[in-house]
């Protein structure tokens, strides 16, 4: 019995870890081609959250969910092309700054128009409850989050290995320079990375705001694990993301099964010990520019 | 670009200087000088909705008085800050006490954030109304003379709804499976719900800490269910609150989850039909007291919705602050404190007065259960818990839900 318990911490572990990597992807694909630390990304997962409870008001959680996260992608255009632009090819402690800045920013603008008292989130009555499969327990909605993820993940993956536009952004991460080269100006592309990368996570915000506090400091919750994530996957991959993600959920999961207390801290220690055997994280490609 | 000459530049600043030090200070002496209160309270991280409230509360005392002619014909001034976190809410006591020139310390909702500026008001040897955190330890082991307690400590949030559970048999042999805060607060709350088992009969199978920055509760969700308990009790604090009721309801467990701690904030921002059970508090804004419905209805003209138990505890606060000072004429320390051991009775807005009692500085007050309202039946999306009468009953000495001397080790 005590094996079959610590099963299904796994299982809920791979779907935990299916959550994180909503937020992590757009990280690690933002990093990975503009060489930008994003430390925004939080922000606009809070976004995608407040603007889904605020349109599920008017138009129920169906249209909230789409229109949230594509609202917050074309917040992405204005931020990649009036902000991220600049800071491609400078010290990275600029885009540091300048995305923490944002960050605050935009938290203290959540205050502002939605006040400092969180928000109050529901899931729709169609997926309450649980389902029990065999001896596993699930929640239906996390198994509707679960195949959201999975649909955006398949959509990436085909975006970047099978068209011509995700051959030019995979030559970018690897060797800008030839791309340049070749005649091909990277910055629309890192245009649309970004779209996609700010767009995730506000679906991320989305589905997450009737499970979760929403509250204007959730980004800033957030980023902290994703990083972790994308640190542990490795720069410039895409499984290695996937895999981190997925490790990070299990990880926490089997921890707090034993030792309830270390669930946090269980997140941490993973990542040190990746980085002591694979310093450039699990699947990390060796990318000259950051060398 | 325009070059600016640098002694030009030098020269003003230094006549910016030379004013701000000789004639500011003449401007100020001209006037009654205002009697300023540091007021810290944690407006980020997971008691940050909270504080949020508290400061709309103590702000609005604070217009009230002044608008009323002040305190002894002063204007109060509140500087009102983030606490942060326990060692920077220390710092900046210390800070206000020291610069801001500050009469007396108020405020705060975390209890390790309060222990340390506790221990900054007995150093300094200057007052602190610790006004809404919780943990027994501040009135028990680690009570001071300095420092005054307004909401209920933990052991009577435990009775409250402990004593509804006993009447509603959700007590003898009934096995118990909780989660605490892991920290000061949530300690104490577990130590008190875990007194209240033995005593009653309840069986504890289960308790697991949960770190204050967890957001995600399914693994503990799924030992729960491993666990098969009868009843499910939250000890938690703040955001963790919030985000165990919603995922609550997402998993559907069948067993009854109640709690002995809970703010209306955590309650509202849990959505929709997702509370249950039967939690405690210390004021809700449906309560029909007379005094208390003048306040609501100020407070929502103000801000457009109801004040929270924060927004409520921190303004009768400050007015109890305001008497005190009124009062004794002054803003010394002793007097205050002098005025406060008398167990003078405050009106706190509620059915009964409640007092300082002089050896633990405890406020004696009513505490109420509450269970959650029918769906359909809330007029709002306010109105949603259903309040039960108040503890201890209308017989009974307000000190009978609070800790005796023998249970508290508070000696100053």
């Amino acid at each position: 019995m005590q094996f079959g318990f610590l099963l299904e911490q796994v299982v809920n572990g791979l779907v935990l870890g299916g959550y994180y990597l909503l937020i992590a992807l757009g990280l690690s694909l933002i990093f990975s081609v503009g060489g930008v630390v994003n430390l925004a990304h939080g922000a606009f997962y809070a976004l995608g959250a407040y603007l889904s409870v605020e349109i599920t008001r008017y138009l129920g959680f169906g249209p909230a969910v789409v229109i949230s996260p594509l609202a917050v992608a074309l917040l992405g255009i204005l931020f990649e092309r009036f902000i991220l632009r600049r800071f491609y090819n400078a010290d990275p402690i600029l885009s540091l700054l300048v995305t923490f800045g944002l960050a605050m920013v935009t938290e203290q603008a959540i205050r502002i128009v939605w006040g400092a008292a969180p928000l109050s989130a529901s899931i729709p009555p169609v997926f309450r409850g649980s389902v029990i499969l065999g001896d596993f327990l699930f929640s239906r909605y996390r198994l509707l989050i679960l195949a959201v993820v999975a649909a955006a993940l398949l959509g990436i993956w085909l975006l970047l290995h099978k068209t011509s536009f995700g051959r030019v952004v995979r030559a970018g991460i690897q060797r800008p320079d030839m791309v340049a080269a070749l005649g091909i100006r990277l910055q629309p592309y890192m245009t649309v990375i970004v779209m996609l990368g700010v767009g995730m996570a506000a679906m991320g915000g989305a589905f997450f705001a009737p499970i979760t506090i929403v509250h204007p400091a959730m980004g800033a919750e957030i980023i902290t694990v994703a990083f972790v994530v994308v640190v542990i996957g490795g720069l410039g991959s895409f499984w290695g993301v996937v895999i981190a993600a997925l490790m990070v959920g299990v990880v926490r999961g089997i921890t707090i099964h034993f030792v309830p207390a270390a669930g946090e801290a269980s997140i941490y220690v993973l990542m040190f010990l990746v980085l002591l055997v694979r310093p450039r994280g699990l699947l990390g490609e060796r990318i000259e520019k950051f060398e | 670009m325009t070059r600016c000459s640098r002694r030009a530049l030098l020269r003003a600043s230094a006549a910016l200087a030379g004013v701000s030090t000789f004639e500011f200070p003449s401007i100020v002496s001209g006037q009654t000088e205002k009697i300023r209160i540091g007021h810290l309270t944690p407006l980020t991280g997971f008691l940050g909705a909270l504080g949020a409230y508290a400061q709309l509360g103590i702000r609005m005392a604070e217009d009230e008085i002044n608008q009323a002619g002040g305190v002894m014909g002063r204007q109060l001034d509140i500087t009102s800050e983030d606490s942060v976190n326990p060692a920077t809410a220390a710092t900046k006591a210390q800070r206000m006490l020291d610069q801001d020139g500050v009469a007396v310390l108020m405020g705060q909702i975390s209890s390790a954030s309060a222990l340390t500026i506790m221990q900054v008001a007995d150093r300094n040897k200057r007052l602190f109304m610790q006004i809404g955190a919780r943990s027994d330890a501040l009135r028990g082991k680690n009570c001071n003379r300095y420092t005054f307690h307004v909401d209920i400590p933990s052991t009577v949030m435990v009775n409250a709804v402990g004593k509804a559970l006993v009447r509603d048999n959700m007590m003898k042999d009934k096995r118990f499976y909780t989660l605490t805060a892991d920290y000061i607060f949530g300690h104490d709350l577990a130590r008190a719900a875990n007194s209240f088992f033995d005593a009653n009969g309840g069986k504890l199978i289960g308790d697991e800490l949960v770190a204050t920055d967890v957001t995600d509760f399914s693994p503990y969700l799924l030992k729960i269910r491993q666990a098969k308990p009868d009843i499910v009790c939250s000890n938690l604090a703040g955001n963790q609150v919030t985000n165990l009721i919603k995922q609550y309801a997402e998993f559907g467990l069948p067993y009854p989850i109640v709690g002995f701690n809970l703010n209306t904030a955590d309650a509202w921002a849990a959505g929709d039909g997702n509370l249950s059970g039967t939690w405690p508090t210390v004021w809700y804004h449906t309560s029909d007291v007379p005094a208390s419905k003048t306040f609501v209805a100020n407070f929502i003209k103000k801000h457009g919705k109801p004040p929270e138990n924060h927004a409520w505890i921190e303004y009768v606060s400050l007015k109890m602050m305001a008497q005190a000072m009124n009062e004794t004429k002054s803003t010394e320390t002793d007097k205050l404190i002098g005025y406060f051991e008398k167990e003078t009775q405050f009106d706190i807005l509620k059915g009964r007065k409640g007092y300082f009692r002089s050896w633990d500085h405890q406020l004696m007050q009513e505490a109420y259960p509450f269970t959650v309202k029918a769906r359909g039946k809330a007029k709002d999306q306010w109105d949603t818990l259903e309040l039960g009468a108040a503890i201890p009953g209308p017989n009974e000495p307000l000190e009978s839900i609070a800790l005796t001397k023998e249970q508290n080790p508070c000696s100053m």
